[in-house]
Protein backbone atom coordinates (compact mmCIF):
# COMPACT_ATOMS: atom_id res chain seq x y z
CA UNK A 1 0.00 0.00 0.00
CA UNK A 2 2.94 2.18 0.04
CA UNK A 3 3.08 3.64 -3.42
CA UNK A 4 -0.51 4.92 -2.67
CA UNK A 5 1.06 7.69 -0.01
CA UNK A 6 1.86 9.55 -3.02
CA UNK A 7 -2.08 10.10 -3.92
CA UNK A 8 -2.23 11.98 -0.47
CA UNK A 9 -2.39 15.43 -1.84
CA UNK A 10 -4.64 14.91 -4.70
CA UNK A 11 -7.49 12.27 -2.75
CA UNK A 12 -9.76 14.27 -0.84
CA UNK A 13 -10.46 11.55 1.67
CA UNK A 14 -7.57 9.84 1.99
CA UNK A 15 -7.88 7.78 4.65
CA UNK A 16 -11.12 6.41 3.06
CA UNK A 17 -9.28 5.81 0.31
CA UNK A 18 -6.82 3.69 1.69
CA UNK A 19 -9.56 2.01 3.64
CA UNK A 20 -11.23 1.22 0.85
CA UNK A 21 -8.27 -0.31 -0.33
CA UNK A 22 -7.88 -2.49 1.78
CA UNK A 23 -11.39 -4.49 1.70
CA UNK A 24 -11.74 -6.75 -0.54
CA UNK A 25 -14.22 -6.22 -3.69
CA UNK A 26 -17.63 -8.61 -4.80
CA UNK A 27 -18.62 -10.44 -7.04
CA UNK A 28 -19.69 -8.07 -10.09
CA UNK A 29 -21.19 -9.74 -13.88
CA UNK A 30 -22.14 -7.77 -17.16
CA UNK A 31 -25.51 -9.24 -18.67
CA UNK A 32 -24.53 -9.95 -22.39
CA UNK A 33 -27.60 -8.52 -23.96
CA UNK A 34 -26.41 -10.26 -27.41
CA UNK A 35 -27.80 -13.71 -25.50
CA UNK A 36 -30.31 -12.05 -23.45
CA UNK A 37 -32.41 -9.18 -21.96
CA UNK A 38 -31.47 -7.95 -18.11
CA UNK A 39 -35.14 -9.34 -18.04
CA UNK A 40 -34.40 -12.48 -19.05
CA UNK A 41 -31.04 -12.86 -17.29
CA UNK A 42 -32.11 -12.01 -13.69
CA UNK A 43 -35.02 -14.39 -14.10
CA UNK A 44 -32.51 -17.20 -14.79
CA UNK A 45 -30.39 -15.69 -11.76
CA UNK A 46 -33.70 -16.04 -9.86
CA UNK A 47 -34.85 -19.51 -10.76
CA UNK A 48 -31.67 -21.26 -9.82
CA UNK A 49 -31.53 -19.11 -6.64
CA UNK A 50 -28.46 -16.73 -6.71
CA UNK A 51 -29.23 -13.72 -4.89
CA UNK A 52 -28.24 -10.34 -6.80
CA UNK A 53 -28.45 -6.26 -7.00
CA UNK A 54 -28.60 -3.96 -9.67
CA UNK A 55 -26.48 -1.18 -9.71
CA UNK A 56 -27.84 2.17 -9.88
CA UNK A 57 -25.27 3.84 -12.91
CA UNK A 58 -25.87 0.93 -15.17
CA UNK A 59 -28.79 -1.19 -16.00
CA UNK A 60 -26.70 -4.10 -17.42
CA UNK A 61 -24.16 -4.48 -14.11
CA UNK A 62 -25.24 -6.67 -11.35
CA UNK A 63 -23.52 -7.44 -7.82
CA UNK A 64 -24.15 -11.29 -7.13
CA UNK A 65 -24.41 -12.78 -4.29
CA UNK A 66 -22.01 -15.86 -4.88
CA UNK A 67 -17.95 -16.41 -5.17
CA UNK A 68 -18.21 -17.92 -8.30
CA UNK A 69 -20.36 -16.22 -10.77
CA UNK A 70 -18.65 -18.18 -13.49
CA UNK A 71 -20.77 -21.68 -11.36
CA UNK A 72 -24.05 -20.51 -12.87
CA UNK A 73 -26.83 -21.28 -15.64
CA UNK A 74 -26.76 -17.83 -16.35
CA UNK A 75 -23.18 -17.94 -17.22
CA UNK A 76 -22.99 -21.22 -18.96
CA UNK A 77 -25.82 -19.88 -21.36
CA UNK A 78 -23.55 -16.66 -21.80
CA UNK A 79 -26.49 -14.51 -20.39
CA UNK A 80 -23.39 -13.09 -18.06
CA UNK A 81 -19.86 -12.38 -17.96
CA UNK A 82 -17.72 -11.71 -14.98
CA UNK A 83 -16.82 -7.84 -14.97
CA UNK A 84 -15.66 -5.83 -12.75
CA UNK A 85 -18.11 -2.60 -11.97
CA UNK A 86 -15.76 0.13 -12.23
CA UNK A 87 -14.26 -1.65 -15.97
CA UNK A 88 -17.34 -1.13 -17.88
CA UNK A 89 -17.22 2.15 -17.41
CA UNK A 90 -15.25 2.71 -20.58
CA UNK A 91 -16.96 1.25 -23.29
CA UNK A 92 -20.31 3.26 -21.80
CA UNK A 93 -18.42 6.39 -22.49
CA UNK A 94 -17.32 5.05 -25.92
CA UNK A 95 -20.77 4.78 -26.82
CA UNK A 96 -20.68 2.93 -29.83
CA UNK A 97 -23.67 2.60 -32.19
CA UNK A 98 -24.30 -0.28 -34.24
CA UNK A 99 -23.47 -0.54 -37.74
CA UNK A 100 -20.08 1.30 -36.72
CA UNK A 101 -16.50 0.28 -37.02
CA UNK A 102 -14.73 0.10 -33.44
CA UNK A 103 -11.00 -0.66 -32.88
CA UNK A 104 -10.78 -1.64 -29.28
CA UNK A 105 -6.43 -0.90 -29.26
CA UNK A 106 -5.70 -3.64 -26.17
CA UNK A 107 -8.73 -5.98 -26.31
CA UNK A 108 -7.57 -8.94 -24.16
CA UNK A 109 -9.06 -10.98 -22.44
CA UNK A 110 -12.55 -9.36 -23.82
CA UNK A 111 -14.81 -8.19 -21.28
CA UNK A 112 -14.89 -4.83 -22.65
CA UNK A 113 -14.65 -6.09 -26.61
CA UNK A 114 -17.64 -7.94 -26.15
CA UNK A 115 -19.44 -5.07 -24.21
CA UNK A 116 -18.87 -3.12 -27.43
CA UNK A 117 -20.48 -5.70 -29.18
CA UNK A 118 -23.14 -5.93 -27.23
CA UNK A 119 -23.91 -2.07 -27.22
CA UNK A 120 -23.85 -2.21 -30.80
CA UNK A 121 -26.01 -5.00 -30.98
CA UNK A 122 -23.48 -7.39 -31.97
CA UNK A 123 -23.85 -5.24 -35.51
CA UNK A 124 -20.79 -3.60 -37.27
CA UNK A 125 -17.12 -4.15 -37.05
CA UNK A 126 -15.20 -4.39 -33.52
CA UNK A 127 -11.66 -4.93 -33.83
CA UNK A 128 -10.21 -6.13 -31.10
CA UNK A 129 -6.53 -6.32 -30.97
CA UNK A 130 -3.85 -7.24 -28.22
CA UNK A 131 -0.31 -8.34 -28.53
CA UNK A 132 -0.07 -11.01 -26.10
CA UNK A 133 -1.12 -14.10 -28.17
CA UNK A 134 -1.98 -16.30 -24.43
CA UNK A 135 -4.64 -13.41 -23.82
CA UNK A 136 -5.77 -13.30 -27.09
CA UNK A 137 -7.21 -17.08 -26.52
CA UNK A 138 -8.99 -15.70 -23.56
CA UNK A 139 -10.46 -13.44 -25.65
CA UNK A 140 -11.78 -15.41 -28.28
CA UNK A 141 -13.18 -17.86 -26.10
CA UNK A 142 -14.89 -15.43 -24.25
CA UNK A 143 -15.97 -13.63 -27.51
CA UNK A 144 -17.45 -17.06 -28.68
CA UNK A 145 -18.73 -17.92 -25.31
CA UNK A 146 -20.84 -14.52 -25.18
CA UNK A 147 -21.63 -14.90 -28.84
CA UNK A 148 -20.03 -11.83 -30.45
CA UNK A 149 -19.64 -12.40 -34.22
CA UNK A 150 -19.09 -8.77 -34.80
CA UNK A 151 -15.52 -9.14 -33.66
CA UNK A 152 -12.16 -9.45 -35.48
CA UNK A 153 -9.80 -10.12 -33.62
CA UNK A 154 -6.13 -8.86 -34.77
CA UNK A 155 -2.65 -9.86 -32.86
CA UNK A 156 -0.26 -6.82 -33.34
CA UNK A 157 2.01 -3.86 -31.77
CA UNK A 158 -1.13 -1.74 -30.97
CA UNK A 159 1.83 1.58 -31.17
CA UNK A 160 2.39 0.54 -35.38
CA UNK A 161 -1.22 -1.14 -36.08
CA UNK A 162 -2.10 -1.19 -39.55
CA UNK A 163 -5.01 -1.10 -41.08
CA UNK A 164 -3.89 -2.72 -44.25
CA UNK A 165 -6.01 -6.04 -43.48
CA UNK A 166 -9.41 -3.97 -42.96
CA UNK A 167 -11.40 -2.27 -46.47
CA UNK A 168 -11.83 0.83 -44.56
CA UNK A 169 -9.40 3.42 -44.01
CA UNK A 170 -10.19 4.77 -40.55
CA UNK A 171 -12.52 3.64 -37.11
CA UNK A 172 -15.43 5.39 -36.08
CA UNK A 173 -14.79 5.16 -32.40
CA UNK A 174 -11.50 3.71 -30.56
CA UNK A 175 -11.37 2.34 -27.18
CA UNK A 176 -7.29 2.68 -25.60
CA UNK A 177 -7.65 0.24 -21.75
CA UNK A 178 -3.86 0.46 -21.65
CA UNK A 179 -1.68 -1.78 -20.10
CA UNK A 180 -0.98 0.04 -16.75
CA UNK A 181 0.76 -0.10 -13.59
CA UNK A 182 -2.83 -1.85 -12.33
CA UNK A 183 -2.81 0.31 -8.96
CA UNK A 184 -6.97 0.47 -9.02
CA UNK A 185 -6.62 -3.03 -8.77
CA UNK A 186 -5.70 -3.53 -5.34
CA UNK A 187 -8.87 -4.44 -3.90
CA UNK A 188 -9.19 -8.16 -6.69
CA UNK A 189 -5.78 -8.57 -6.56
CA UNK A 190 -3.77 -7.50 -2.64
CA UNK A 191 0.05 -8.11 -4.74
CA UNK A 192 -0.96 -5.10 -7.38
CA UNK A 193 1.82 -3.24 -5.34
CA UNK A 194 4.10 -5.36 -5.41
CA UNK A 195 7.39 -3.97 -7.25
CA UNK A 196 5.96 -0.83 -7.90
CA UNK A 197 8.64 1.58 -9.14
CA UNK A 198 8.49 4.96 -10.75
CA UNK A 199 10.93 3.32 -13.52
CA UNK A 200 8.07 0.94 -14.31
CA UNK A 201 5.25 3.42 -14.58
CA UNK A 202 7.56 5.44 -16.85
CA UNK A 203 8.21 2.55 -19.17
CA UNK A 204 4.49 1.76 -19.29
CA UNK A 205 3.81 5.39 -19.72
CA UNK A 206 5.78 5.17 -22.54
CA UNK A 207 4.04 2.55 -23.91
CA UNK A 208 0.90 4.16 -23.30
CA UNK A 209 1.41 7.18 -25.12
CA UNK A 210 2.66 5.35 -27.93
CA UNK A 211 -0.60 3.55 -28.09
CA UNK A 212 -3.12 6.38 -27.88
CA UNK A 213 -1.62 8.00 -30.64
CA UNK A 214 -2.16 5.95 -33.24
CA UNK A 215 -6.11 5.06 -32.01
CA UNK A 216 -6.11 8.96 -32.35
CA UNK A 217 -4.70 8.56 -35.81
CA UNK A 218 -6.82 5.47 -36.81
CA UNK A 219 -10.03 7.68 -36.10
CA UNK A 220 -12.06 9.50 -38.20
CA UNK A 221 -12.23 13.02 -37.85
CA UNK A 222 -15.11 13.81 -35.45
CA UNK A 223 -14.70 10.10 -33.91
CA UNK A 224 -14.11 9.23 -30.63
CA UNK A 225 -11.25 8.06 -28.55
CA UNK A 226 -11.58 7.06 -25.17
CA UNK A 227 -8.57 6.43 -22.73
CA UNK A 228 -8.93 4.18 -19.85
CA UNK A 229 -6.26 2.75 -17.20
CA UNK A 230 -7.09 0.99 -13.60
CA UNK A 231 -4.29 3.04 -11.96
CA UNK A 232 -4.11 6.22 -10.24
CA UNK A 233 -0.61 6.94 -11.16
CA UNK A 234 -0.67 10.98 -13.34
CA UNK A 235 2.10 9.65 -15.73
CA UNK A 236 0.03 6.59 -16.90
CA UNK A 237 -3.26 9.14 -16.99
CA UNK A 238 -3.26 12.91 -17.46
CA UNK A 239 0.29 13.07 -19.29
CA UNK A 240 -0.06 10.36 -21.26
CA UNK A 241 -3.06 12.20 -22.80
CA UNK A 242 -1.13 15.85 -22.49
CA UNK A 243 1.09 14.19 -24.21
CA UNK A 244 -0.80 13.21 -27.35
CA UNK A 245 -2.98 16.35 -27.46
CA UNK A 246 0.35 18.20 -27.85
CA UNK A 247 1.28 15.73 -30.97
CA UNK A 248 -2.04 15.11 -32.43
CA UNK A 249 -5.44 16.90 -33.64
CA UNK A 250 -7.79 15.99 -30.90
CA UNK A 251 -9.07 17.79 -27.79
CA UNK A 252 -10.45 16.34 -24.47
CA UNK A 253 -14.27 15.95 -24.44
CA UNK A 254 -16.71 15.98 -21.33
CA UNK A 255 -18.76 13.06 -20.76
CA UNK A 256 -21.67 12.14 -18.25
CA UNK A 257 -21.43 8.94 -16.27
CA UNK A 258 -23.47 7.95 -13.56
CA UNK A 259 -20.74 6.70 -11.06
CA UNK A 260 -19.05 9.70 -8.81
CA UNK A 261 -15.38 10.72 -9.45
CA UNK A 262 -12.96 13.40 -9.13
CA UNK A 263 -12.19 15.85 -12.37
CA UNK A 264 -8.67 14.83 -14.21
CA UNK A 265 -5.37 16.96 -12.79
CA UNK A 266 -4.19 19.75 -14.68
CA UNK A 267 -0.77 19.44 -13.06
CA UNK A 268 1.07 17.27 -10.59
CA UNK A 269 4.86 17.05 -9.36
CA UNK A 270 5.67 20.62 -10.80
CA UNK A 271 4.34 19.56 -14.76
CA UNK A 272 1.39 20.95 -16.08
CA UNK A 273 -1.48 19.73 -18.10
CA UNK A 274 -3.89 20.85 -20.60
CA UNK A 275 -6.52 22.61 -18.77
CA UNK A 276 -9.32 20.71 -20.22
CA UNK A 277 -7.95 17.41 -18.96
CA UNK A 278 -10.53 18.60 -15.96
CA UNK A 279 -12.95 16.77 -18.16
CA UNK A 280 -10.98 13.53 -17.25
CA UNK A 281 -12.47 11.49 -14.72
CA UNK A 282 -10.64 9.87 -11.58
CA UNK A 283 -12.73 7.08 -10.03
CA UNK A 284 -11.29 5.98 -6.61
CA UNK A 285 -12.45 3.22 -4.70
CA UNK A 286 -14.08 4.76 -1.70
CA UNK A 287 -16.44 6.93 -4.15
CA UNK A 288 -18.15 4.11 -5.50
CA UNK A 289 -17.13 0.65 -3.61
CA UNK A 290 -15.59 -0.21 -6.73
CA UNK A 291 -11.69 -0.51 -8.17
CA UNK A 292 -10.08 2.29 -9.05
CA UNK A 293 -10.17 3.56 -12.74
CA UNK A 294 -9.00 6.52 -14.76
CA UNK A 295 -10.80 7.69 -18.13
CA UNK A 296 -10.27 10.32 -20.90
CA UNK A 297 -12.73 11.15 -23.46
CA UNK A 298 -10.85 12.37 -26.83
CA UNK A 299 -12.80 14.04 -30.02
CA UNK A 300 -10.75 13.74 -33.09
CA UNK A 301 -10.38 17.16 -34.86
CA UNK A 302 -8.91 18.27 -38.61
CA UNK A 303 -5.69 17.87 -38.95
CA UNK B 1 -9.92 -23.30 -61.99
CA UNK B 2 -9.58 -25.12 -58.69
CA UNK B 3 -7.73 -23.43 -56.11
CA UNK B 4 -6.50 -25.02 -52.52
CA UNK B 5 -7.92 -24.45 -49.39
CA UNK B 6 -5.03 -21.93 -47.25
CA UNK B 7 -5.51 -22.90 -43.57
CA UNK B 8 -4.20 -19.95 -42.16
CA UNK B 9 -6.13 -17.33 -43.97
CA UNK B 10 -9.97 -16.52 -43.55
CA UNK B 11 -11.48 -16.85 -47.16
CA UNK B 12 -15.07 -15.91 -47.56
CA UNK B 13 -17.20 -19.09 -48.78
CA UNK B 14 -19.24 -18.76 -52.43
CA UNK B 15 -22.61 -17.67 -52.44
CA UNK B 16 -23.55 -20.86 -53.95
CA UNK B 17 -22.30 -24.43 -54.98
CA UNK B 18 -21.75 -22.86 -58.91
CA UNK B 19 -19.54 -20.24 -57.31
CA UNK B 20 -17.26 -22.52 -55.95
CA UNK B 21 -13.06 -21.94 -56.47
CA UNK B 22 -11.85 -24.13 -54.31
CA UNK B 23 -12.44 -27.60 -54.27
CA UNK B 24 -14.72 -29.38 -51.18
CA UNK B 25 -15.55 -25.85 -49.63
CA UNK B 26 -18.85 -24.98 -48.47
CA UNK B 27 -21.26 -22.36 -50.34
CA UNK B 28 -22.99 -20.05 -48.44
CA UNK B 29 -26.23 -21.23 -49.73
CA UNK B 30 -25.18 -24.68 -48.32
CA UNK B 31 -24.81 -23.43 -44.81
CA UNK B 32 -27.89 -21.56 -44.45
CA UNK B 33 -29.52 -24.32 -45.92
CA UNK B 34 -28.31 -27.15 -43.82
CA UNK B 35 -29.20 -25.10 -40.78
CA UNK B 36 -32.94 -24.75 -42.18
CA UNK B 37 -33.19 -28.12 -43.39
CA UNK B 38 -31.80 -29.82 -39.99
CA UNK B 39 -32.89 -27.27 -37.27
CA UNK B 40 -35.60 -25.14 -38.63
CA UNK B 41 -33.66 -21.93 -38.48
CA UNK B 42 -34.99 -19.71 -40.94
CA UNK B 43 -32.16 -18.27 -43.56
CA UNK B 44 -33.11 -14.66 -42.57
CA UNK B 45 -31.65 -15.60 -39.05
CA UNK B 46 -28.32 -15.21 -40.88
CA UNK B 47 -29.06 -12.17 -43.41
CA UNK B 48 -26.85 -9.81 -41.18
CA UNK B 49 -23.80 -12.84 -41.42
CA UNK B 50 -20.91 -13.86 -43.86
CA UNK B 51 -19.61 -16.86 -43.82
CA UNK B 52 -15.75 -17.97 -43.97
CA UNK B 53 -13.58 -20.45 -44.09
CA UNK B 54 -10.08 -21.02 -42.36
CA UNK B 55 -8.66 -24.58 -41.94
CA UNK B 56 -10.06 -27.77 -43.08
CA UNK B 57 -13.94 -27.24 -43.12
CA UNK B 58 -14.15 -24.50 -39.84
CA UNK B 59 -16.45 -22.27 -40.97
CA UNK B 60 -16.75 -18.82 -39.34
CA UNK B 61 -20.26 -16.76 -38.90
CA UNK B 62 -19.19 -13.05 -38.65
CA UNK B 63 -21.46 -9.61 -38.56
CA UNK B 64 -18.39 -7.10 -39.23
CA UNK B 65 -16.76 -5.89 -42.27
CA UNK B 66 -13.84 -7.75 -44.30
CA UNK B 67 -11.50 -7.64 -47.67
CA UNK B 68 -11.42 -11.84 -48.79
CA UNK B 69 -9.36 -13.50 -48.25
CA UNK B 70 -8.33 -12.10 -44.76
CA UNK B 71 -5.20 -13.27 -42.50
CA UNK B 72 -5.77 -12.54 -38.82
CA UNK B 73 -6.28 -14.46 -35.77
CA UNK B 74 -10.53 -14.64 -35.73
CA UNK B 75 -13.42 -13.41 -37.70
CA UNK B 76 -16.45 -13.52 -35.91
CA UNK B 77 -17.28 -16.80 -34.48
CA UNK B 78 -16.96 -21.01 -34.80
CA UNK B 79 -20.52 -22.33 -36.09
CA UNK B 80 -19.85 -25.03 -38.25
CA UNK B 81 -17.30 -28.05 -39.03
CA UNK B 82 -17.79 -28.91 -42.81
CA UNK B 83 -15.66 -31.41 -45.05
CA UNK B 84 -16.72 -33.98 -43.11
CA UNK B 85 -19.63 -36.63 -43.87
CA UNK B 86 -22.01 -35.03 -41.02
CA UNK B 87 -21.53 -31.47 -40.47
CA UNK B 88 -21.47 -30.71 -36.70
CA UNK B 89 -22.64 -26.81 -35.29
CA UNK B 90 -20.66 -25.93 -32.82
CA UNK B 91 -21.82 -25.26 -29.26
CA UNK B 92 -21.38 -21.30 -29.36
CA UNK B 93 -22.98 -20.80 -32.68
CA UNK B 94 -26.09 -22.80 -30.97
CA UNK B 95 -26.21 -21.03 -27.93
CA UNK B 96 -26.25 -17.77 -30.03
CA UNK B 97 -28.34 -19.15 -32.97
CA UNK B 98 -30.35 -22.21 -31.24
CA UNK B 99 -33.35 -20.08 -30.03
CA UNK B 100 -34.71 -20.34 -33.60
CA UNK B 101 -34.25 -23.69 -34.00
CA UNK B 102 -37.75 -25.46 -34.47
CA UNK B 103 -36.41 -28.98 -35.51
CA UNK B 104 -34.31 -31.90 -34.39
CA UNK B 105 -34.56 -30.04 -30.45
CA UNK B 106 -34.55 -32.38 -27.69
CA UNK B 107 -35.59 -31.08 -24.82
CA UNK B 108 -33.74 -32.13 -21.45
CA UNK B 109 -35.79 -32.02 -18.24
CA UNK B 110 -33.37 -30.61 -15.26
CA UNK B 111 -31.11 -33.49 -13.80
CA UNK B 112 -30.60 -34.48 -17.86
CA UNK B 113 -29.38 -30.94 -18.33
CA UNK B 114 -27.08 -31.18 -15.64
CA UNK B 115 -25.87 -33.96 -16.66
CA UNK B 116 -25.31 -32.16 -20.35
CA UNK B 117 -23.93 -29.32 -19.16
CA UNK B 118 -21.36 -31.35 -17.06
CA UNK B 119 -20.47 -33.01 -20.58
CA UNK B 120 -21.46 -36.04 -19.46
CA UNK B 121 -23.16 -39.16 -22.50
CA UNK B 122 -26.24 -40.34 -20.75
CA UNK B 123 -29.20 -42.99 -22.22
CA UNK B 124 -32.40 -41.41 -23.34
CA UNK B 125 -35.47 -41.90 -25.14
CA UNK B 126 -35.69 -39.85 -28.68
CA UNK B 127 -38.20 -41.11 -31.54
CA UNK B 128 -36.64 -38.19 -33.56
CA UNK B 129 -33.18 -38.82 -36.24
CA UNK B 130 -30.05 -39.92 -35.22
CA UNK B 131 -26.96 -37.51 -35.78
CA UNK B 132 -26.24 -34.09 -34.22
CA UNK B 133 -29.35 -32.46 -32.19
CA UNK B 134 -29.52 -29.21 -30.30
CA UNK B 135 -29.77 -30.03 -26.92
CA UNK B 136 -32.21 -27.69 -24.71
CA UNK B 137 -33.62 -26.80 -21.31
CA UNK B 138 -36.69 -24.79 -19.70
CA UNK B 139 -35.06 -22.18 -18.40
CA UNK B 140 -37.09 -19.09 -17.14
CA UNK B 141 -40.05 -18.95 -19.11
CA UNK B 142 -38.22 -20.16 -22.45
CA UNK B 143 -36.60 -22.91 -23.88
CA UNK B 144 -32.76 -22.52 -23.79
CA UNK B 145 -29.93 -24.41 -26.02
CA UNK B 146 -27.70 -25.67 -24.11
CA UNK B 147 -25.46 -27.27 -27.02
CA UNK B 148 -24.86 -29.93 -28.97
CA UNK B 149 -26.22 -33.27 -28.66
CA UNK B 150 -24.74 -36.83 -30.42
CA UNK B 151 -27.86 -39.04 -30.36
CA UNK B 152 -26.74 -43.04 -31.15
CA UNK B 153 -27.84 -45.92 -30.66
CA UNK B 154 -30.42 -44.57 -27.88
CA UNK B 155 -27.71 -42.35 -25.58
CA UNK B 156 -27.05 -38.49 -25.80
CA UNK B 157 -23.94 -37.67 -26.05
CA UNK B 158 -22.55 -33.83 -25.07
CA UNK B 159 -20.50 -32.71 -27.46
CA UNK B 160 -19.77 -29.48 -24.63
CA UNK B 161 -16.21 -28.61 -24.79
CA UNK B 162 -14.10 -28.98 -21.87
CA UNK B 163 -13.68 -25.01 -21.28
CA UNK B 164 -17.64 -25.03 -21.33
CA UNK B 165 -18.19 -27.68 -19.29
CA UNK B 166 -19.66 -26.48 -15.55
CA UNK B 167 -21.02 -28.65 -12.59
CA UNK B 168 -24.88 -27.10 -12.04
CA UNK B 169 -27.64 -27.82 -9.66
CA UNK B 170 -30.85 -29.02 -11.27
CA UNK B 171 -33.15 -26.03 -11.96
CA UNK B 172 -35.88 -28.31 -10.81
CA UNK B 173 -34.85 -28.22 -7.14
CA UNK B 174 -33.77 -24.42 -7.11
CA UNK B 175 -34.96 -21.80 -5.48
CA UNK B 176 -36.48 -22.94 -1.94
CA UNK B 177 -34.05 -22.49 0.13
CA UNK B 178 -32.50 -19.36 -1.49
CA UNK B 179 -33.73 -16.16 -2.45
CA UNK B 180 -32.86 -13.55 -4.26
CA UNK B 181 -31.87 -10.36 -2.75
CA UNK B 182 -34.34 -7.68 -2.55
Amino acid sequence: MEPLERYRPIVDDFEAFRGACGRPLGTVVRVNTIKASVERAVATLEAEGVGYERVGWNPRVLRLETESPGATWASFHGFTHGQEEVSSAPAVVLDPEPGERVWDACGAPGGKTTQLAALMDDRGTVVANDNDLGRLSALRFNAERLGASSVAVTNADARNFSMAPFGFERFDRTLVDAPCSCEGTIRKNPDALEGWSLAAVESLAGVQKGILRRAVQATREGGTVVYSTCTFAPEENEAVVDHVLDRESCRVRPFELGLEGDPGLTGWKGEEYDPGLAAARRIYPHQNDTGGFFIAALEVTAG
Amino acid sequence: MSEGNVGSRFDRLPATDADRRVEGRASREAVVDYFEERFGIEPAVFEGHTFWEKGAGKIWAYAGESPTPATLEALGMTCLRTRQEHWKPTTDAVQRFGRHASENVIELPGPAAVRFAAGEDQELAWNGDWGYLIAAHELAGGLEPLGVGLYLHGELRSTVPKGRRRELSSLDDAGGSRRPLE
